[in-house]
């Protein structure tokens, strides 16, 4: 069993059994991650690059944790620090690093396609860590692996992404998979913040927060990027939370338990009220936990593939 | 169709697990102390075994837990296919007990090494003893085991099948000539 590419690019396309595998292999992972000891030799000598051309804390932090917990060398280049603020193209970057003998790139940036670019001109396996507006691909895989532990399974369960669509990432690495795997999932926000054909994806759209929610198991909440305000795509984040902020009074109306996901970091009493984020049905920390786990189980999937 | 021999029948399976279970108390002087992990996954269900005769014959329960070496194979980077990785289900501290291995194969001591680096980011145990039940030679680590169910000299291509009635439908162990699938 091993997966059919070699490198994770987008959850988009990625056959059902790639997505069981890592999400299979990351339970294992999660065993690891609770030992006093958390560290196996599996990637011992392999060279790992973290390319973060974004600032990034926690995507970060999980996938250099991950990397070194599997053993492998780490590097870890971020946008202040590299010559990409001298002004080098991705292109010579990668050439650059490529030539230092690595095995792994880990790819965090701004413009949507870069992973992509990356892996057709470098031989190292390539993972993406969010590409503009593009995909997340190991967000949506631990938000399917966090659903799927409370849940038991993610076939039958509807889930619906609230807050700005348009600009997310994560939503589109979590539509495209939790589809894969038989879920069903709908999209909530304002109209400015919805990209236009987002039906096209098979998804349900929704204006409202209350008409949707007393019908899906769980919430996936994106951050408000706070400079969208300014770029007017809503009158203010008062109004925001007003509309679409997932509030207890929300949730209590509809009488029964709705999960909650949110990718981080939270603006808190924005697009989710502080009870909420620290509620019994809060699963983000359970995300950020697993993160490390999936994260490694895509390295070793990648990693130790032929 | 390889030649196919039959090493232990199902009689002969059920008194090597019993006299392994009694050279284990001896050794240890009875059970207190003891811990037991197989290696899945034949070593894990022989574990099993090994516990429950241990278990009857001290009238205590043995601690029990499954150690799965993937991640600390040397071999990972050669394989056609990629091993499919278990989980290591060891719910008990074995710092300070007395672990006794469980494989059901004893080759080139690979594996071995592989569970003595596992069990050792685990915590730490008083001593490691290897039980095996069957040695067939080939050791390309300075590795020996400590209780043996059957030494039976092969070839470095015969292939020594141990199969058990929960996953195989018997309790048997067969020795193929080269060429044979396992």
């Amino acid at each position: 069993m091993a997966l059919h590419n070699r490198h994770l690019l987008g959850l988009q396309g990625m056959p059902k059994e790639d997505i069981q595998l890592i999400l299979d292999t990351a339970v294992s992972f999660k065993e690891i991650i609770n030992r006093p000891i958390k560290k196996v030799p599996t990637l011992q000598g392999k060279t790992i690059v973290n390319l973060f051309f974004e600032s990034s804390t926690r995507t970060r932090t999980s996938f250099e944790l991950a990397e070194r917990r599997l053993s492998a060398d780490v590097v870890t280049f971020t946008a202040a620090t590299s010559s990409v603020s001298k002004g080098e193209t991705l292109k010579d970057t990668a050439r650059n690093i490529e030539a230092m003998k690595i095995d792994m790139v880990v790819i965090r940036h701004n413009a949507g396609g870069s992973a992509h670019f990356l892996s057709r001109i470098i031989g190292a396996n390539v993972i993406n860590a969010g590409d503009g507006q593009h995909e997340h691909p190991t967000q949506g895989l631990l938000d399917m692996y966090t659903l799927r532990e409370k849940f038991g399974t993610l076939e039958g369960l509807h889930v619906c992404i609230v807050g700005d669509i348009l600009h997310s990432r994560v939503a589109r690495s979590n539509i495209y998979g939790l589809q894969t795997m038989g879920a069903k999932v709908s999209v909530c926000g304002p109209a400015t913040l919805m990209p236009r054909g987002i039906e096209k994806l098979g998804v349900d759209v929704y204006f409202h927060l209350d008409d949707v929610l007393p019908k899906v198991d769980a919430l996936n909440v994106l951050r408000i990027q706070l400079e969208r305000e300014a770029g007017g795509y809503f009158p203010s984040l008062r109004e925001f939370h007003r509309y679409f902020g997932v509030t207890k009074e929300r949730l209590d109306k509809v009488g029964k338990p709705i999960a909650i996901l949110h990718p981080g970091p939270i603006n808190r009493d924005v697009e989710l009220s502080a009870d909420v984020a620290d509620g019994p049905h809060s699963l983000i920390l359970q995300q950020v936990e697993n993160g490390v786990a999936v994260r490694m189980a895509v390295l070793y999937l990648l990693g130790t593939q032929n | 169709m390889p030649a196919k021999q039959t090493l232990i029948d199902a009689k002969g399976f059920a008194r090597t697990v019993t006299r392994l279970a009694h050279e284990i108390i001896e050794r240890n002087k009875g059970a207190e102390t003891l811990g037991i992990v197989g290696i899945r996954t034949r070593g894990d269900l022989l574990a099993r075994r090994i516990a429950h005769k241990i278990s009857l014959m001290e009238n205590l329960s043995v601690p029990i837990g499954s150690l799965d070496i993937t991640l600390y194979r040397d071999d990972l980077r050669g394989k056609l296919n990629q091993p499919q990785l278990k989980t290591t289900d060891i719910l008990y501290d074995i710092h300070d007990r007395n672990i006794i291995l469980v494989d059901d194969v004893l080759f080139t001591g690979r594996t071995v090494r592989s569970a003595l680096n596992a069990l050792m980011d685990i915590g730490r145990p008083a001593s490691i003893q290897l039980a095996v039940f069957v040695d067939r030679g080939h050791r390309q680590l300075p590795i020996k085991a400590d209780f043996i169910g059957k030494n039976i000299p092969t070839s470095f291509t015969q292939q020594v099948q141990v199969m058990m009635s929960e996953i195989d439908g018997e309790d048997a162990v067969y020795l193929l000539d080269e060429g044979g699938n396992s």
